[in-house]
């Protein structure tokens, strides 16, 4: 603080990753990496000077802090003394950490997953098995006194398989993933996504080029909460709403969506991909409802754009790592459960797509238009789950299909995923009950 | 440039018995404007160093290779990679396909990819760049609502790669950018629109120009409809094309091949597109953004023939895939970064220009649709099978004219049709940061989907 910001903030970083690929049967390569260092924020007025630096000694510090001061300009600010609390420690939960796992305890596995995605069918023709851990401790202090550390462990197990047929080549994918330790993963659960993966790339051989046009689509427990943190979890990010770059802005209180939506962003449910006991600016994980029966509540906030509005952050300060500004994310975002059954709905569907897996989307939030994509998806005729389709991207507008959903089941589930912003990707989990939606427009290339 | 060779070459005398190490050094200087209302929002300004380190074991059946890497360039750092390199190379399947490059003769093409532009300009220059593009964009159309960011970024990169097995190459880049989102309202919509400008050097934007795009763009939108779905033909904008271009460089990897996963395998020889269409990799045409002299190997970078006048000709390959497929590295390794390993990939693509304008090609094509922006490429393209299925916005060509603007639509074939189905090939080649330069492409059978 010699040079007079208002707000200033050191992140110190220390990130350990480990990787390993299968690949045809073949360990192909283990990969460990190492990745320490600051990110430094000053902020005078609306400007953020932001420097990072891998050396952390207090030259290298002062260097970075330096140049994030430049911005400011003000020149000869006196020094102000902060005063700092006892530090606040979040250790992780994870009870089996990465440094510990024996690397031929891994390969096992790796093989296992294998194994059991060739026993689904000769048809299957390539798998490839990728397991990744990474440890991540960082301690965040800030000119207002925040001190808080955590460490947060993360585990992930990807299974993708190719199926060979008549018609060209499918494939099939399932991810475990979760804020955990090596305990997420056990022989029965690698096995299971394994078979999962290969199942949907065979049943895909026979797939038909999915129809065009507006359908009613049943999406199913799980990956279809992808639908909400594009139709809306995005447009509802606090720095998207300051800018009025979101068709959003302006609209707490009032009904956005069909009264059966209530949407939570919750950074606390505990072992989830998205899981933070504190956020990447020190502020505790927390639990916030967006929208509640249809209206929408609030939005998601970090600390730069809740200090505009007089508020606190919502604990969705997220970055990618100390190279990076933080802004606002989402953590693990989902539709609460409904009261329908989950087989009732789509019996109750007499013609319409039923999407078993989504696999990402993008939005633009100024229009609200979002994409995203069914890479596992059959046709309903008569209320039965009929021929299979082939991967197509739906589209629609945010605040109209919100308004469609019109049955939400019972069958809560969560996945996990990547979410990308501004160049910057972070661990996100998604989440929903089966649910419909009375019309989504299908991109296939049927006409 | 020289202390990252020297600094790299130091490390590989920690070699033990008959292993290989494979040390790949990187250094770079970012600087990032962002502009709003009218002052700095964000400013960034970092350097970044980092070490990726490959360990080769030779066994019985073949060889194991490890890797690790470290943010950092301190001694510990680099003592702790390598010792991981070596422990992970334990555990990786002996192959008999895996290898290090070694210097295969063929010479490096000089090319000049620095500009002392991207040093010399100062920081009040470049603020002065982001501040202007937002000024120009706000006071160019009544109907701009918002600049949502206005963007000025540049880069210094340095790289070194040095092995055992004889690679000792090293190069450097800069690059400069303007980028700005501007959002239009007419009353009722919101509409976007994107501009941006890129170059070696901060002399080399055209501010002016990423402005007028960016208004250009999402005045144009404003009214858009939803239409009825219909088959058509799609004129894709150069940019556009040139992600699609890159999707099927994807599929044009020899490590994608060798791993079964492309849909080209086993068809070089065939016509796998129209006859007018014929891509190239060139990271040694220096107008590319993507050029560069040597590979992620430390082999030189060649022009590589991969689709001519139709025809499937070659894939580019990475050392270890032109070994599974029996055949010689293309010098087209490419890498993500200090923690990625190897993997061959395009680098540089370019379509033989033709000779219409886009004009001209609107005139033939008669009705159609303009593809101007594409939304959910990474959700709806599936490189494996062939699947095409992408959110666009753009306008309906009727008569030969741009006729309305059209949003919330998909447009949708298979990446295997499409190449067979382009009928007409801009002139109007334009270079962008990407692998991909483009131009105005018409592709025929296109489904869109809309009510």
């Amino acid at each position: 603080m010699g040079r007079g910001g208002e707000f200033a903030e050191v992140f110190v970083e220390d990130r350990s990753t480990s990787s390993a690929m299968l690949d045809q049967r073949r360990v192909e390569e283990l990969s460990s990496g190492r990745d320490r260092g600051a990110g430094i924020r000053v902020v005078v007025g609306d400007t953020t000077g932001f420097a990072h630096t891998a050396d952390l000694s207090e030259r290298g510090l002062l260097a970075a802090a330096q140049a994030a001061a430049t911005v400011a300009r003000k020149g000869g600010g006196g020094v102000r003394e902060i005063a700092l609390g006892p530090l606040t420690n979040h250790p992780s939960v994870a009870t089996m950490l990465p440094k510990d796992v024996d690397k031929a305890r891994k390969i096992e596995l790796m093989n296992l997953a294998d194994d059991a995605a060739r026993s689904e069918g000769s048809s299957i023709t390539q798998v490839s098995v990728a397991l990744g851990d990474s440890s991540r401790r960082f301690v965040v202090a800030n000119s207002e006194g925040v001190f808080a550390a955590d460490h947060q462990v993360r585990t992930r197990f990807n299974v993708t398989c190719i199926a060979k047929g008549d018609g060209g080549m499918q494939t099939g994918y399932r991810p475990i993933a979760g804020t955990r330790g090596f305990e997420l993963l056990s022989g029965e659960a690698v096995a299971e996504a394994a078979r999962g993966a290969a199942r949907q790339a065979i049943t895909k051989l026979d797939a038909r080029p999915a129809p065009s046009g507006d359908l009613p689509v049943v999406l199913a427990g799980g990956s279809g909460g992808i639908l909400f943190h594009e139709a809306c979890g995005h447009g509802l990010e606090a720095d998207a709403i300051l800018k009025q770059a979101s068709v959003y802005a302006g609209k707490v209180g009032q009904l956005v969506a069909s009264p059966l939506v209530t949407l939570v962003d919750d950074g606390t449910v505990e072992g989830e991909w998205g899981y933070l006991a504190l956020d990447d600016e020190g502020r505790p994980g927390a639990r916030n409802v967006l929208i509640e029966n249809g209206v929408l509540t609030d939005y998601m906030w970090d600390y730069l754009r809740s200090r505009k509005e007089g508020r606190l952050s919502s604990g969705n300060g997220r970055r990618q790592s100390y190279q990076h500004l933080p802004m606002v994310r989402m953590t693990n975002t989902y539709l609460l459960a409904g009261e329908s059954d989950a087989d009732e709905i789509v019996a109750q569907t007499p013609y319409g797509v039923y999407v078993a897996q989504l696999g990402g989307g993008q939005v633009n939030t100024a229009t609200g238009d979002f994409v995203f994509g069914m890479t596992a998806a059959f046709m309903i005729e008569d209320g039965k789950i009929t021929a299979p389709l082939r991967d197509c991207n739906l589209i629609g507008n945010g605040p109209d299909v919100l308004q469609r959903v019109d049955a939400v089941a019972t069958d809560f589930s969560m996945t996990p995923g990547t979410c990308g912003k501004n160049g910057q990707s972070v661990p996100v989990g998604c989440g929903q009950a089966t649910m419909r939606l009375t019309g989504v427009t299908i991109g296939g290339a049927a006409v | 440039m020289s202390d990252l060779i020297e600094r790299a070459v130091r490390i590989l005398e920690s070699v033990k018995g008959s292993e290989e190490i494979e040390v790949y050094l990187a250094s770079g200087v970012d600087t990032e404007v962002q502009s709003y209302q009218g002052e700095i929002e964000e400013l960034t300004n970092a350097t970044s160093t980092g070490i990726g380190i490959r360990v080769l074991r030779d066994g019985t059946g073949g060889a194991q290779v490890g890797t690790a890497w470290a943010g950092s360039l301190d001694d510990a750092a680099v003592r702790d990679a390598l010792r991981e390199a070596r422990d992970n190379a334990r555990f990786a399947t002996e192959d008999e396909f895996i290898a290090f490059a070694r210097p295969d003769g063929v010479p490096a093409v000089a090319l000049e990819l620095t500009d002392p532009g991207v040093a010399n300009t100062s920081l009040d220059d470049k603020i002065a760049m982001a501040i202007e593009l937002e000024r120009l964009v706000r006071s160019g159309d009544p109907r701009i609502r918002q600049v949502d960011s206005a963007n000025y970024s540049d880069y210094v990169a340095e790289a070194a790669i040095v092995s055992t097995t004889g690679i000792k190459a090293s190069y450097a880049r800069t690059g400069a950018y303007v980028s700005v989102e501007a959002i239009a309202n007419d009353g009722s919509d919101d509409q976007t629109g994107w501009g941006l400008s890129a170059g070696r050097s901060p002399s080399d934007l055209d501010v002016a120009k990423a402005a007028s795009d960016a208004i250009r763009r999402a005045t144009r939108m404003l009214g858009a409809v939803k239409p009825a779905s219909f088959k058509t033909t799609a004129v894709f904008d150069p940019r556009t094309a040139a992600t699609l271009f890159a999707i099927i460089g994807g599929a044009l990897s020899g490590e994608a091949v060798v791993r079964g996963r492309s849909f080209f395998a086993n068809r070089v020889g065939e016509m796998v597109a129209a006859p007018n269409f014929t891509l190239l990799d060139d990271p040694t045409d220096s107008r590319h953004f993507a050029a560069s002299v040597f590979d992620a190997e430390g082999l030189a970078c060649r022009r590589n023939v991969l689709i001519e006048m139709g025809q499937l000709k070659a894939f580019v390959y990475d050392t270890v895939s032109a070994r599974r497929a029996g055949t010689a590295s293309t010098g087209s390794a490419v890498r993500g970064g200090i923690a990625g390993s190897p993997s061959a990939g395009c680098r540089a693509l370019q379509l033989i220009p033709g000779e219409l304008d886009q004009a001209e090609i609107f005139r033939r094509v008669g009705n159609g649709i303009f593809v101007e922006s594409l939304i959910g490429v990474h959700s709806g393209v599936n490189p494996v099978s062939g699947d095409f299925s992408v959110g666009v916005t753009g306008l309906m060509i009727r008569d030969g004219q741009l006729a309305e603007p059209v949003r919330e639509i998909t447009v949708a074939s298979t990446l295997q049709r499409m190449l067979l189905d382009v009928v007409y090939v801009g002139s109007d080649l334009e270079w962008l940061p990407s692998s991909a330069a483009g131009q105005t492409v018409a592709i025929e059978n296109i489904a869109v989907s809309g009510t």
